[in-house]
């Protein structure tokens, strides 16, 4: 607080210009939970009663489970073998100078710059070549894709932020590469990997994109949303749906991120 | 990951041993260990990027012939995307709805990203968290979240009816090209917000400070000093917005109408309903080729007038 000059000084406007933005953030998203407790099949105000109905109906719907049911599965083994691969790409970028590194780093980072559907219909295209046919595990392949790079992302920065000679002092002390990282390396990085599950986790469970492509018969979560939109009936229960995984990708995310900026927090001593 | 997993046991197993053969190379040299740890990386890179790019290409040569493939090399497809208007009409619009969105998300986020970096001090990470959150929930709610506000009954319509100051519902409000930008603006927001955030961030407080001293009043400060100095972070953050959202087909599916609908649904359509792949692949090359030439373009202007201010 001591270096705020008279720079600094604050700003009226910019500071309700903030609020506002951070209210109309979440309008949108907050508009979905406020209509599925409405008990009206239209989304329009007058809000009518409040009921729970549309919830509760959810529960009768088979293929609604077994769509869950395909995006956990999914979702678990992208994070686990993302965050696996990631783990070490981050340890081989931050702890050795290889030549054509950064050129493999910017190849690696690719997907979060290219539009999605270049990704899903290459793939596809890919996949019915080889006569692979269109499954859960072609999923799982596009969403290794989408994920691996926000992994890596996320793990970097636990990585570098940590002082290299704990590793040094542990190999000077005997230990081998293999006893290092699991009882030096691994514990300073855990808040990373545990980020890092939460977050590639979450980007499987709600990625359509690339799922619209390679999904074979049995749909994702938001695969099912996505054939549901199409019948106004269904509006109410669709918003009933979405304010549940929309409370949990909050939960998850919020976790994710926390953890991982209070144990940069700790390392840093500041943002 | 086999690769390193195994050869770490050996190494953890075996120390007398460790100085012949494969594990004793790798204990040694962490160029190779560097190597092998980004390899599985790479391996699923390749697998999942480039293979499917390049076999992508070569279809982008062939033909639909019935429900099969003519592999004869032609550039009939290029020739038809050029050549027929649709083609163009669908990614000139797609450029100009995602360039109008990223203008918009980067203009209204520039002055929340600089609230952030210079006018909070204490609770700094609260804000970061609270204003990417929404970007990690689903893109699909998010945008299906803009047609229960912009719908015919949604929110604004409704609301202004009930309030009495409209007869009937707006209708440019949903599928439109509006529709399509607003709901873009929104979903990438965080995309802009970070990188402009950093580069804010990064700014040496005392040059301000020493503009200040100098007499410049707040304006050329911010012309001088601070907008120069973020344009980095204004350069990436149009490129992750720009960059994606041409290829969206999800959002102008659920907000366009006939007027939004952009390339990614042309070559949605082409790989579904009209089942000519060997087009949408000419599509795909097309729209990545024009994004990488207005990449370009974007990156040498840019550097010109860089090299200006400075």
């Amino acid at each position: 607080m001591s270096d705020v000059s008279y720079i600094k000084r604050p700003n009226r406007v910019l500071t309700v210009y903030a609020y506002i933005f951070l209210v109309v953030l979440y309008i949108p998203i907050l508009s979905i939970p406020l209509f599925a407790f409405n008990d009206s099949i239209y989304v329009r105000f007058p809000l009518q009663g409040f009921t729970t109905q549309w919830f509760g109906q959810l529960w009768a719907r088979e293929s609604l489970w077994d769509a869950l049911g395909n995006s956990l599965r999914v979702g678990i083994c992208v994070a686990v073998i993302s965050t696996m691969l990631g783990v070490l790409a981050a340890r081989a970028i931050t702890r050795s100078r290889l030549p054509g590194q950064n050129a493999i780093v910017a190849f690696v980072m690719l997907p979060i710059v290219m539009p999605g559907i270049i990704f899903g219909v290459a793939l596809l295209v890919l996949l019915s070549r080889l006569g692979i046919p269109l499954s859960l595990y072609t999923v799982g392949l596009g969403h290794l894709v989408v994920c691996l790079p926000f992994a890596i992302a996320t793990l970097l920065p636990r990585f570098e932020g940590f002082d290299k000679s704990m590793e040094e002092a542990s190999a000077d002390l005997g230990e081998n590469g293999w006893y290092t990282f699991w009882r030096v390396t691994f514990p300073i990085v855990l808040p990373g990997v545990v980020a890092s599950l939460l977050l590639t986790f979450t980007i499987s469970f709600d990625e359509v994109i690339m799922a619209f492509f390679l999904t074979g018969t049995e749909p994702t979560l938001p695969m099912y949303i996505w054939s549901q939109l199409r019948f106004p009936r269904e509006f109410p229960s669709v918003l009933a749906l979405s304010t549940i995984i929309l409370l949990v990708s909050f939960i998850l995310v919020f976790v994710a991120l926390w953890i991982s900026r209070v144990g940069l927090n700790k390392d840093a001593g500041k943002l | 990951m086999s690769d390193a997993a195994s050869t770490g046991t050996a190494t953890s197993s075996g120390k007398p041993r460790a100085s012949t053969g494969f594990a004793a190379l790798f204990h040694r040299s962490p160029t190779l260990r560097g190597y092998l740890m980004l390899s599985p990386a790479l391996v699923i890179m390749v697998i999942g990027v480039l293979l499917p790019f390049l076999i992508l290409v070569v279809m982008s040569f062939w033909t639909r012939e019935g429900f099969g493939f003519d592999t004869t090399i032609t550039a009939a497809n290029y020739a038809r995307a050029a050549s027929e208007p649709i083609f163009g009409v669908f990614l000139i619009r797609s450029f100009w709805v995602s360039g109008i969105a990223t203008i918009v998300t980067v203009l209204l986020c520039y002055p929340m990203a600089y609230y952030v970096a210079f006018h909070v001090h204490r609770h700094k990470m609260l804000w970061i968290i609270l204003m990417t959150l929404p970007f990690w929930t689903s893109y699909l709610l998010r945008v299906f979240a803009w047609k229960v506000i912009l719908g015919y009954e949604g929110v604004i319509n409704s609301s202004l009816m009930t309030a009495g100051l409209i007869e009937a519902p707006l209708e440019f409000l949903l599928y439109s090209q509006t529709a399509v930008i607003i709901a873009l603006a929104h979903a990438w927001a965080a995309f802009a917000i970070l990188p402009l955030y950093v580069s804010l961030e990064k700014i040496d407080r005392s040059l301000l400070e020493a503009a200040a001293d100098l007499g410049d009043g707040p304006v050329k400060r911010f012309l001088r000093i601070t907008l120069p100095l973020s344009l980095p972070g204004i350069i990436s953050a149009t490129f992750l917005i720009f960059i994606p959202t041409t290829g969206d087909y999800i959002t102008p599916a659920l907000l366009g109408g006939p007027d939004g609908a952009m390339i990614g649904n042309l070559i949605q359509l082409q790989f579904g309903a009209v089942n000519n792949w060997p087009m949408g692949a000419t599509l795909s090359i097309v729209l990545m080729l024009w994004i990488a030439a207005v990449a370009l373009v974007f990156i040498f202007v840019t550097r010109k007038s860089k090299e200006s201010l400075i």
